[in-house]
């Protein structure tokens, strides 16, 4: 069992007649990395800030390693913020910007500087104490910021969009360099980000939200492959979204096709219930003969696009009027099963790769 | 033998107050600016313990001020004001009388009949006209010399003259018109002046310090600024108006419910006394304390035979009224004038 | 209220702006309130409301002082705004050499008090002027002279607008009209003017305002010429007569608050029409029409240079106009109304205090405002109190003051008649261009720079010093320039709260002209002006020095 580290119990803000954040509850284990994911206006940047006292929450109460901090001002909480604007003084040394928080915290100055450079190396930025801000790259912003918010040892690490300001290239080594970095510091960490890949590739656990409510929290593979809401699956990853009825035994109705699907309990849906059905792109195969138990479609190619590693090819569907497929596959099978605009292809989708909603809006 | 008395006791109580705290005394003057530096040295020679602090502007507005602080004196003593502005504010129930120790030395007609007098003259100051001789020959002027000759129409525009609602100067001028001419008359006589006037300025001096610069060739303006602007080179002669000259009295007084009444007193003392009186003489050819004038440079011997009768009751009872007419036959006709 | 109690830092903000609330209560708000009262009370204290308007908009003499006051005004206004537009056209948007220089030089006008103009108009046109011939038959003692002083007052300011409404033209604009054939005249009116068309209006309105309001050179030029201003100066200082004061004063606040009213508006307008992806238009050489331009610049900056190189003149002849060899005589204040040298030395310590509390005060205030994160309607109305000084004018807010502090039941009635209420009236006036500098630089700097501090355990006010100060220096250093110069040139406000202790150099020159020491007001002037621009220098090289210390961060 792991330790929590926060515990927020029925937290809820509200900006006048504006609900950000509607009866919150989240835990979070020590030494993990999480990450608040959802488009702007979800709540996740005010989650942070209460967490941080940047904000006060209306209800609810959050705590830290057993105490109550709900109304402790930011300063006597413990952790490190790390903002996208990085927030860097501009007319304090890089030294100074890191020390910036251990003056007040009584260390003495050669320990203050013997720190300072150790958080440095840490890095990868040694050498750099005298440089200010603005002399520096925008990744090496990053790397002091993330090493002034470590500098005091908080339990806690709060990173608000920390690598949204930078190019998609820097983008993808920073984040594994922190991951790698909370991994060994063992800090307890939280990331607000509107990157689903982001979120995919270093969290722990995503707590994906939308309009002030929580509606998924899990590990990156059990958000991709287990959505449990129509939004979650929308928002993260590409899918396919089809208009279904229910017809009992696993089987649904699409258009005039019959589709198969694993259906895990069959008490809460009901036979002739309006349904949405969700493939991932990549779990649409062209059928081979090896293939088993699998729903089979036809089609004809409408598109092709060529997206570097992978082709993604749209198709009409025989017996589908207007919903039109999208199916992701490697680039050298293109030839092998001679996918072109034009040409007719078979299609097969394994029940266990398709879910099910209920299709609350159109009832 | 009373009088005496009350030297002594003045002297014992001045004695008395260089034991106390310095006392501060609050005056009112209209009297002119480059005047009340060496005038107050001289009094804190003699009353270094009194810390006197000065508000100076013109006869108008002082008046203006002390009448809206009726009900409320931030002042304790008026000093080098028109005589006409005191006699309104003792209509006014504003002045406290007093006997100042050389009353007696003062010419009866410098002071206010009264006794104890609710004011008393410091000197006298009336009318002169600069005239400019270098614009004149320019511009073909000649010398002017009565009033009378200012409204001819060869001065038209030439002419400056003080507010009389702000300018102790301009009223006295006003008040003299209207004595001389009678009022129907006097008013008549302004109407035609006013045609002639190129501006009407807010203190009695500008006048005569314009006409020195040339600026306007012609100031109605007073005797002292006269004078002195002529010592300082000014190439102006110096016109007394032949039907007499208006004059009012810089005088002094307290003012009721002054709360430093002994200072005032000791104030007033050193105002109308031998003293002040000397200083007064070098600035203004008569002075109300007796055998004390003398005679000033372009000033002539017989200045004091020009003035013309004066009555301050009639000018103090009649100011608003005068100057109500005044304001609306010459100031709501504010057109420029070519 | 565990929230409240548990958060040290915030009841320290909360401290800090309660003191702020009341302070500008106290030297902007309740002396307008008391200047409206008394507009509506008869002198004996009983409420007439309208009754002082409708009597005195019933005198004929109002009808004239209107028209007079309008006359002047829209002239001004008529002329100033084009040649405004034009000099800022040619800054903007031409290719003339020096500038940066003519720039400064157009603002020269902004360093000297507004009587400087009129003195020197009657030294150039007065009957004795230089060139006293070209006035014809007519006089300047009057609406032209008034005209002239005004439009050498209002210049920069009308320009600086112009300026900043100039500066927002999209280049894409241009190259877009370009590519489908337009001509430049075309270009100019549908790019150009519409694009200025709020800095225009903005402009046009402030001209306006800061004419009619302006009372300095009315009084030293105007003649028999009387306007709305001179009547409030003459109703109050002349005759004492509060009330009727008052009532004017109140009339004049109209067209302020409209202008003020109007700007708000429009500056929301400006914001939302300018996109962000904005390139700025970078104009090309064109022989003839920068030809023309850099003429018309060199003739307005020298135009200027003129009016106060005559004053400058002027403060040395000996006895104008008949012995024109130069003495110091002039400079010789003290045998002068207006209270001699130590007015000056008082204006001295007026700019001084005012520019160092000033500064301090509007500093936090903005600070305050922008990132306190206190109780929304507490802020609102520390903002609603920055803002208010823009639509009053100074001679109605000195008169305010007036009513406020020599009111015997106000317990700070001890300062009237001190140079703490010069000082407190000083810091109101000027107190929103000021506010908005500040507020200006404050949301430049990262929000986000006191979170991270916070959240390091480093309080709000350690971070204020170490961060925010350093950062805003340069406009800090602005802001008290701006208090200091205008501290030694104003006149409007404090000519009603001047005492013999507390006589202003400013106010020396109107005391001296009315005394008819003309040469010794011009001397004043000049004095003033050469302090304001040794003042603007100075700190131009302290800004300088500090922008070079700190050049390895500062980005700009």
């Amino acid at each position: 069992m792991f330790e929590s580290a926060i515990t927020i119990s029925n937290v809820t803000k509200r900006f006048d007649d504006f609900v950000a954040l509607n009866e919150i509850n989240l835990t979070i284990d020590k030494g993990e990395l999480v990450c608040f994911l959802g488009p702007s206006g979800c709540g996740k940047t005010t989650l942070l800030r209460i967490i941080a006292g940047l904000e006060t929450c209306d209800e609810g109460e959050i705590i830290q390693n057993g105490k109550s901090i709900t109304h402790l001002p930011p300063h006597k909480r413990d952790y490190g913020i790390v903002f996208q604007s990085y927030a860097l003084f501009p007319n304090l040394t890089v030294a100074k910007n890191i020390g910036y928080g251990l003056k007040k915290r009584d260390v003495e100055k050669k320990e203050a500087k013997k720190r300072v450079k150790e958080l440095l190396a840490l890095v990868g930025l040694s050498g750099s104490e005298d440089k200010y801000p603005s002399e520096l790259s925008g990744g090496q912003q990053q790397r002091v910021a993330f090493a002034r918010a470590i500098a005091t040892n908080p339990s806690l690490l709060l990173l608000d969009e920390p690598l949204s300001a930078l190019d998609a290239r820097v983008r993808e080594h920073l984040r594994q360099e922190i991951r790698e970095l909370q991994k060994n510091l063992g800090i307890t960490t939280i990331m607000v980000t509107h990157d689903q890949e982001e979120a995919l590739s270093i969290a722990d656990k995503i707590v994906v939200m939308n309009h002030g409510i929580i509606e998924q929290i899990g590990t990156p593979l059990e958000i991709y492959h287990h959505p449990k809401s129509l939004f979650v699956a929308d928002f993260v990853g590409k899918i396919n979204l089809l208009d279904a009825i229910y017809k009992g035994n696993g089987f649904f109705g699409v258009g005039q096709l019959r589709f198969k699907v694993d259906v895990v309990s069959q008490t809460d849906i009901v036979v002739g219930e309006k349904m949405k059905l969700l493939v991932r792109p990549e779990d649409i195969k062209p059928y081979q003969e090896s293939y088993e138990e699998v729903n089979i479609i036809e089609g004809d190619v409408l598109k092709v696009t060529f997206l570097g590693s992978f082709c993604r090819i749209l198709m009409s569907i025989k017996g589908l009027l207007e919903e039109q497929l999208l199916f992701d596959i490697p680039h050298k099978m293109i030839k092998q099963f001679a996918i072109k605009e034009g040409n007719a292809l078979q299609l097969g989708i394994f029940p266990s790769d398709i879910c099910y909603f209920k299709d609350t809006h159109n009832a | 033998m009373f009088q005496r008395g009350l030297c002594v006791m003045a002297g014992v109580m001045l004695a008395g107050s260089t034991l106390m705290a310095k006392e501060s005394l609050t005056v009112y003057t209209a009297l002119e600016s480059d005047q009340v530096k060496p005038y107050l040295e001289s009094f804190q020679k003699v009353q270094p313990d009194i810390d006197v602090k000065i508000v100076r502007d013109s006869t108008g507005i002082i008046t203006a001020k002390l009448l809206a602080e009726k009900a409320n004196p931030q002042v304790d003593v008026v000093w080098g004001t028109a005589a006409t502005s005191l006699v309104l504010l003792e209509q006014n129930g504003m002045l406290q009388p007093y006997a100042p120790a050389s009353l007696d030395k003062i010419d009866a007609k410098y002071r206010d009949s009264k006794n104890p007098p609710m004011w008393v003259g410091n000197d006298v100051w009336g009318s002169a006209i600069c005239f400019n001789e270098v614009e004149a020959k320019k511009q073909n002027l000649p010398l002017p010399t009565s009033w009378e000759d200012l409204t001819k129409p060869i001065y038209k525009g030439k002419i400056v003259m003080p507010n009389p609602a702000s300018s102790g100067t301009g009223f006295l001028d006003v008040t003299a018109w209207l004595k001389i001419f009678g009022e129907k008359k006097g008013w008549d006589y302004m109407d035609k002046l006013h045609e002639n006037i190129g501006q009407y300025t807010h203190s009695g001096s500008k006048p005569c310090k314009m006409a020195a610069a040339g600026e306007f060739p012609i100031g109605i303006s007073f005797e002292y600024r006269a004078a002195k602007s002529k010592k300082e080179g000014a190439p102006i002669a110096i016109v007394y108006p032949k039907e007499g000259l208006g004059w009012d009295l810089e005088a002094t007084a307290i003012v009721k419910g002054t709360k430093n009444l002994e200072a005032a007193q000791k104030f007033v003392n050193w105002a109308t006394g031998e003293e002040a009186n000397k200083l007064y003489a070098e600035n203004f050819a008569v002075v109300a304390y007796k055998g004390l004038s003398k005679k000033i440079e372009n000033i002539p011997e017989n200045y004091a035979s020009m003035l013309i009768e004066n009555d301050f009751g009639w000018s103090a009872k009649n100011r608003e009224a005068i100057l109500q007419e005044w304001s609306k036959r010459y100031e709501s006709k504010s057109e420029p004038k070519k | 209220m565990p929230r409240l109690f548990g958060n040290s830092h915030k009841m320290l903000f909360g401290l800090i702006a309660l003191i702020l609330v009341f302070f500008l209560a106290l030297i902007i708000f309740f002396p307008l309130v008391e200047i409206l009262q008394k507009s509506v009370y008869s002198s004996e204290g009983k409420l007439i409301y309208l009754e002082h308007f409708s009597l005195y908009l019933s005198q004929p003499n109002t009808h004239t002082l209107i028209g007079n006051s309008l006359l002047v005004s829209l002239t001004t206004t008529l002329i100033i705004v084009p040649i405004s537009f034009i000099f800022a056209y040619a800054l903007m948007r031409s290719c003339i050499p020096f500038k940066p220089l003519f720039r400064y030089l157009a603002l020269i006008p902004l360093l000297a008090p507004s009587l400087l103009p009129a003195i020197s108009f009657v030294y150039l046109f007065g009957n004795q002027g230089f060139l006293k011939s070209w006035m014809g038959e007519n006089s300047i003692y009057g609406p032209w002279g008034i005209i002239l002083g005004e439009c050498f007052y209002v210049f920069p300011h009308v320009l600086m607008i112009i300026l900043s409404a100039l500066s927002l033209s999209d280049a894409r604009l241009y190259e877009a009209a370009q590519s489908m054939g337009a001509g430049s005249i075309r270009k100019f009116l549908t790019i150009t003017l519409p694009s200025a068309k709020y800095g225009l209006i903005s402009a046009t309105m402030v001209c306006f305002t800061l004419v009619i309001t302006d009372f300095g050179v009315p009084k030293v030029i105007g003649g028999d010429f009387h306007l709305l201003a001179t009547e409030i100066y003459k109703q109050v200082i002349g005759q004492q007569n509060f009330e009727l004061g008052a009532t004017v004063g109140v009339l004049l606040l109209i067209p302020s608050v409209i202008t003020f009213s109007v700007d708000a508006l429009l500056q929301k307008k400006q914001r939302s029409s300018v996109g962000s992806k904005f390139v700025l238009y970078r104009p090309k050489p064109t022989r003839l029409f920068d030809t023309i331009m850099f003429f018309f610049c060199l003739g307005v900056v020298l135009l200027l240079l003129i009016i106060l190189g005559v004053s400058l003149f002027a403060s040395f002849v000996k006895f104008w106009p008949y012995d024109l060899s130069l003495v110091l005589k002039n400079y010789n204040f003290d045998m002068m109304d207006g209270g001699g040298w130590s007015s000056y030395l008082n204006s001295l310590q007026l700019a001084i205090w005012s520019a160092l509390f000033g500064t301090i005060i509007v500093f936090l205030t903005a600070y305050v405002v922008e990132r306190s994160r206190l109780w929304a309607p507490l802020l609102g109305l520390i903002k609603l109190f920055a803002l208010l000084p823009m639509a009053v004018p100074g001679l109605v807010l000195g008169l305010g003051y007036i009513f406020f502090f020599n009111s015997a039941t106000n317990p700070l009635h001890g300062i009237y008649g001190s140079l703490t209420i010069l000082i407190l009236c000083t810091i109101a006036h000027f107190f929103t261009t000021s506010y908005m500098t500040a507020m200006t630089t404050i949301k430049q700097i990262d929000r986000e720079f006191d979170d991270v501090a916070e959240s390091m355990g480093v309080p709000f006010y350690k971070t204020f010093f170490k961060v925010t100060v350093p950062i805003a220096l340069p406009s800090i250093l602005e802001i008290a320039r701006y208090y200091f110069v205008n501290a030694m040139t104003t006149v409007s406000a404090v000519v009603f709260l001047y005492s013999p202790q507390t006589t202003l150099a400013s106010i020396a020159v109107l005391n001296m002209d009315d005394a008819g020491d003309m040469s010794a007001a011009a001397a004043m002037a000049t004095l003033i002006v050469a302090t304001s621009v040794g003042i603007t220098l100075l700190f131009n090289a302290v800004s300088y020095g500090v922008s070079k210390a700190s050049q390895r961060w500062r980005m700009c």
